[in-house]
C-alpha cells in the first residue's frame, strides 16, 4: 500500500521540479535575461584592436583607434546571410540616430559584397572588409549578423547576435545608446 | 459602446463561473438536488454572456473600429474581411477569448447532452470546468484585455502579421482550440470523478465522446498548421519540431494514449488510476503549451508578443490546474480499485504496450523542448535542440506503436494467443514483404534500407487494419442482404478504429516517401531556363513585378511544367511585400496530383537578369494531409457510436463477473 502511495506521489514531485524551472525562467526574463540571448564574453571590455583594409577601394583603413570619441555600432554582416536582409533597411535609423555605424563584411568576397550594398543601399560610415574572418574570431563572432554597441572610450557595451528589429533598436539600441552620450 | 458591452458581458461571466464553480460542488456534497442542477442554468450563462464578449469583440473587427487597441494593432482596413475575422484570434488577447469562448461551449454542451449523467457527477464536472473558466477569464480581465480603448482613435490600424494572412492558418487556431480545450472536458470528468472516488465502466463511456472530440479537432488542427508551414514557409518542410508544434502535439499524444486506456476502462474496469492520470496529463499539456507559447520563456518562430506577468499569470493557472489536480490524484488514487485481471497478451496488454510507448514519447518530445531551459536555468550554457534529437528518440518509439497497432485488435481480451492473431494477418505480413524486397530492388542511395523498413510498416499496419475489418465484416460466404445487416450491425467505432489505424498507415507512407526520395534543385535561372526535377521540366517563363493583391504587392513568376514533352502545370510562385506591416512573405506554387508535389519558390534577382529559384519535387507529401484527415474523420465516425447516444450504457458481463472474482 505504502509503495502504491510513493508511486501516485511521483506525478506530483516532478510537477513541483518542472514548475521550480519555469518559475526561475520567468525570474530570470524579468531581469532582463531573454532565453534568445547569447551573453558575451566582450561586454565590458575594449574593442578588439583591428585594422582591416576598407570595402569601399580608395579609401583607407578601418582601424579600431577610429571608434574613441563616439558612440558606434559595430554591424557584421555578410552577403551570404539571409537574416542581414531582414535587419538591413532598419540600419538607416540608427545612424539617423547619431550613431557611427561601422560594417565588418564577414568572410565574404568584396564584389558580392559591394553588389549587395548596391541593390539594398549603403547605410554604413566605414565598411571592413573581413576576408578571412580573423577579427571576427577576435570579437568572439557566433552567427551573422551581430551587432556590438561601443561607448566614446571604445568598450563594448552591449552585445546582440542575430538581426536588429525594430523593436531591439527602439528600446533597447536607442535609449543605451543615448546613455552612453551623456 | 460595443466594447463595453464585450467587457461588461466577460465581467458578467467570470462571477456566473464563480458560482457555477461553487454551490454545484457543495450542492453534490450535500445531496442537495436544486445546489446542484444550479450548474445547467449557469452554465448556459456563462456561455451566452462569454459568446457576446467574442460577438463583441469580432464587431470591432468586422467594422474596424480603430478606437480599440487591439483592433489598431492587428488589423487594417484594406484587409480581406476574411482575415479581418480571422485577426480576432490572430494575436494574444483575443486568442484567449477564443480559449474561454470554446471552454464556455463545451461546458453548455456536457449540460445539454448530459441529461443521462447521474446529477452529483454532472454538478461537479460542470463545476470543475466553471473553475477552469474562472482562471481563464480573470486572467483575460487582468492582463490580456482586448476592449481596451485608444484615445485619440487613430484612422487606421498597423496590420495583421502577412504570415498569418492564410486560409490555412486563419481556421487553424480554431481547431486546435477546440482540441486543446476539449480535454478540459475529460479533465473536469476526471477530477469530478476522484471526488466521488468512483471510476466505473460507465464513467469512461462518458467520457470517450469528449475525448474523442477533442482528439479528433486537435489531429485536424495540428495537420492544418503542418500544411500551412509547408506551403508558406517556403522551405519544402512540414514539420520542424518547433516548440510551437511540439506544445500542440505533447496534447495529442497524451490524448492518444488516453483514447486507448478509457477503452481497458470501458471494457475491463481496470487501468482506472492510470487513465485519470493520463487525463490530467493531456489537460495539463495543454495548459503547458499555452504557457510556453504566450511567456516568451522559450523561443520559437511563431509565438505571440511574450510577456513576463502574463506568464507568471499562466504558471500560477498551471499551478493551481496540474498542482491542485495530482495532490487530489496522489490522496484519492488509492481508492479507485483495480478491475480485472489479465494476461501480457491480450487486449488489454496491447493496449497497455501502445500507452507505455506513446506516454514515454511524450515525455521525450516534452524533454527535448524544455531541455535548453533546462539548461539554461542551470546556467549551463544556451542549446537548441533540433531534429536530430527529435528524429533519432521518437521515431524508434513510435515504430512498434504502429508495429503493434496491426495485432492489438485482433487480440481478444483477457488472454489470447499471439500465434492465432498473427496467422490471421499473414496476408498482412507477406504483403510488408514484399514491399520491402520491392523497395531495396528499385530504390538506390545510402537511405533505401529504411526507405524500404518504413514502407514495410506502414504495409503491415495497412494490410493488417484492412484484413481485419474485412475479416469482421464477411467473415464467411454470406449473401448481399447479409451484408449489409453485419455491416449495419458492426458498431461505428469499429468503422472509426480501422479509418483512423488505416490513416496513421497512410500518414507514415507520406513520412518516409518525402524524406526518401525529396529532390531539391537550388539555383540561379534566367528567363527561358529548363532545370529538370525529378523528371519534370521546369521552365522559368518569365516574372512579372508589381501585381497588385488586396493589401500587398507582389513578383509574381511564371514557370511551365512539362513532363516529356507535355504540358503538366503552370506554376506562378509569388514574393509578395504587404503594406501592412511592411512586410514580405514568399508564396510557394504547388502542384499536386496527390503522389507527389511540384513545389516552386522564387527567390530575389541577381543584377544579371537571374532569380534564384529553389524548385521542389516532395513524393508522398500529399498523404500525410489526406492520412491525418482521414485519422480526424475515423475519430468523428467513431464519435457518432450508438453506445455514447443511448440513454443508460448497458453493464458488462464480463465487469461484474471480474468483479465477484475479486470478492
Amino acid at each position: 500500500m505504502s509503495k502504491r502511495r510513493l508511486t501516485t506521489f511521483l506525478p506530483v514531485a516532478i510537477f513541483v521540479v518542472l514548475v521550480g524551472f519555469l518559475a526561475y525562467r520567468l525570474e530570470l526574463i524579468n531581469q532582463g535575461n531573454m532565453p534568445n540571448m547569447i551573453p558575451s564574453v566582450m561586454i565590458n571590455r575594449p574593442v578588439p584592436t583591428f585594422a582591416l583594409p576598407s570595402l569601399i577601394q580608395g579609401r583607407p583603413d578601418v582601424v579600431s583607434k577610429e571608434l574613441i570619441g563616439h558612440v558606434t555600432l559595430i554591424d557584421v554582416f555578410a552577403s551570404w546571410c539571409v537574416p542581414c536582409r531582414i535587419e538591413h533597411p532598419y540600419l538607416a535609423d540608427i545612424k539617423k540616430a547619431g550613431i557611427f555605424l561601422v560594417g565588418i563584411n564577414y568572410k565574404d568576397q568584396p564584389e558580392q559584397a559591394k553588389a549587395w550594398l548596391t541593390k539594398l543601399g549603403n547605410p554604413y560610415d566605414e565598411i571592413a572588409s573581413d576576408y578571412d574572418g580573423r577579427v571576427g574570431i577576435d570579437f568572439g563572432v557566433y552567427g551573422v549578423p551581430e551587432s556590438y554597441l561601443i561607448d566614446k572610450q571604445g568598450v563594448i557595451r552591449f552585445k546582440q547576435t542575430g538581426p536588429l528589429t525594430p523593436e531591439d533598436i527602439d528600446h533597447t539600441l536607442l535609449p543605451l545608446a543615448r546613455e552612453l552620450n551623456k | 459602446m460595443i466594447p463595453e458591452i464585450g467587457h461588461f458581458a466577460l465581467i458578467l461571466a467570470l462571477f456566473v463561473a464563480l458560482t457555477q464553480a461553487v454551490f454545484p460542488l457543495i450542492g453534490a456534497a450535500r445531496g442537495n438536488q436544486a445546489w446542484m442542477d444550479l450548474s445547467r442554468p449557469a452554465s448556459a450563462a456563462q456561455f451566452l454572456l462569454v459568446a457576446i464578449a467574442f460577438g463583441a469583440l469580432t464587431w470591432c473587427y468586422i467594422t474596424s473600429d480603430f478606437s480599440v487597441l487591439n483592433v489598431v494593432q492587428n488589423s487594417h482596413t484594406n484587409k480581406p474581411m476574411l482575415y479581418k475575422i480571422a485577426g480576432v484570434w490572430g494575436n494574444h488577447e483575443g486568442s484567449m477569448l477564443l480559449w474561454i469562448f470554446i471552454l464556455a461551449l463545451y461546458g453548455v454542451t456536457v449540460s445539454i447532452f448530459g441529461s443521462n449523467l447521474p446529477p452529483a457527477l454532472r454538478a461537479r464536472t460542470l463545476a470543475v470546468q466553471a473553475m477552469i473558466a474562472f482562471g481563464f477569464i480573470l486572467f483575460v480581465l487582468l492582463t490580456s484585455n482586448p476592449f481596451l480603448r485608444l484615445d485619440p482613435a487613430p484612422t487606421n490600424g498597423e496590420g495583421l502579421n502577412p504570415l498569418l494572412q492564410d486560409p490555412g492558418l486563419a481556421f487553424h487556431p480554431p481547431f486546435l482550440y477546440l482540441g486543446y480545450v476539449g480535454f478540459s472536458m475529460a479533465f473536469s470528468f476526471a477530477i469530478a470523478a476522484l471526488i466521488e472516488g468512483r471510476v466505473d465502466a460507465a464513467w469512461a463511456r462518458w467520457v470517450r465522446p469528449w475525448t474523442l472530440a477533442a482528439w479528433c479537432f486537435l489531429t485536424f488542427g495540428i495537420a492544418m498548421g503542418s500544411w500551412w508551414a509547408y506551403y508558406t514557409l517556403g522551405w519544402g518542410g512540414w514539420w520542424y519540431w518547433d516548440p510551437v508544434e511540439n506544445a500542440s502535439f505533447m496534447p495529442w499524444l497524451a490524448g492518444t494514449a488516453l483514447l486507448h486506456s478509457s477503452l481497458v476502462v470501458e471494457r475491463r474496469d481496470t487501468l482506472k488510476s492510470w487513465t485519470i492520470l493520463l487525463t490530467i496529463i493531456a489537460f495539463s499539456f495543454s495548459l503547458l503549451g499555452t504557457f510556453l507559447v504566450r511567456s516568451g520563456a522559450l523561443t520559437s518562430v511563431h509565438s505571440f508578443a511574450s510577456d513576463p506577468a502574463r506568464g507568471v499569470f499562466i504558471l500560477a493557472l498551471l499551478v493551481a490546474v496540474t498542482g491542485g489536480s495530482l495532490t487530489l490524484f496522489t490522496l484519492r488514487a488509492h481508492t479507485l480499485k483495480g478491475g480485472g485481471l489479465f494476461a501480457p497478451v491480450s487486449r488489454e496488454g496491447s493496449l497497455m504496450i501502445n500507452n507505455i510507448l506513446l506516454s514515454a514519447a511524450a515525455g521525450t518530445v516534452l524533454l527535448g523542448t524544455l531541455y535548453p531551459l533546462f539548461m539554461d536555468v542551470l546556467n549551463l550554457g544556451k542549446v537548441s535542440v533540433g531534429p536530430p534529437f527529435f528524429n533519432a528518440v521518437f521515431i524508434p518509439l513510435m515504430v512498434p506503436v504502429a508495429a503493434l497497432m496491426s495485432v492489438g485488435p485482433v487480440l481478444s481480451w483477457k488472454r489470447a494467443n499471439l500465434w492465432t492473431a498473427l496467422r490471421g494477418l499473414k496476408f498482412a505480413g507477406l504483403a510488408a514483404l514484399v514491399v520491402v524486397i520491392l523497395t531495396w530492388v528499385i530504390a538506390t542511395g545510402p537511405s533505401a534500407l529504411w526507405t524500404g523498413a518504413g514502407l514495410g510498416l506502414a504495409t503491415w499496419l495497412l494490410v493488417g487494419t484492412l484484413t481485419t475489418f474485412v475479416t469482421r465484416l464477411i467473415p464467411t460466404r454470406i449473401s448481399l442482404l447479409e451484408f449489409f445487416h453485419r455491416s449495419l450491425a458492426i458498431p461505428r467505432s469499429f468503422y472509426g478504429m480501422t479509418l483512423a489505424h488505416a490513416g496513421l498507415a497512410i500518414v507514415i507512407v507520406g513520412i518516409v516517401g518525402s524524406t526518401s526520395w525529396k529532390t531539391e534543385k537550388i539555383q540561379v535561372m534566367h528567363f527561358g531556363d529548363t532545370i529538370n526535377v525529378a523528371g519534370y521540366e521546369l521552365t522559368l517563363k518569365g516574372v512579372e513585378e508589381g501585381v497588385r493583391g488586396p493589401n500587398y504587392i507582389a513578383s509574381r513568376a511564371t514557370f511551365i511544367a512539362t513532363k516529356n514533352g507535355h504540358f503538366v502545370a503552370t506554376l506562378n510562385p509569388e514574393k509578395r511585400m504587404y503594406e501592412m506591416p511592411p512586410r514580405p512573405t514568399t508564396n510557394a506554387a504547388i502542384h499536386t496530383n496527390f503522389i507527389g508535389d511540384l513545389y516552386a519558390v522564387i527567390g530575389d534577382p541577381d543584377e544579371k537578369g537571374g532569380y534564384v529559384t529553389r524548385l521542389y519535387y516532395n513524393p508522398l507529401v500529399p498523404w500525410i494531409f489526406i492520412g491525418a484527415a482521414i485519422m480526424a474523420f475515423g475519430g468523428f465516425v467513431s464519435l457518432t457510436d450508438r453506445r455514447y447516444l443511448i440513454g443508460i450504457p448497458k453493464r458488462n458481463k464480463e465487469t461484474l463477473l471480474s468483479k465477484s472474482e475479486q470478492g
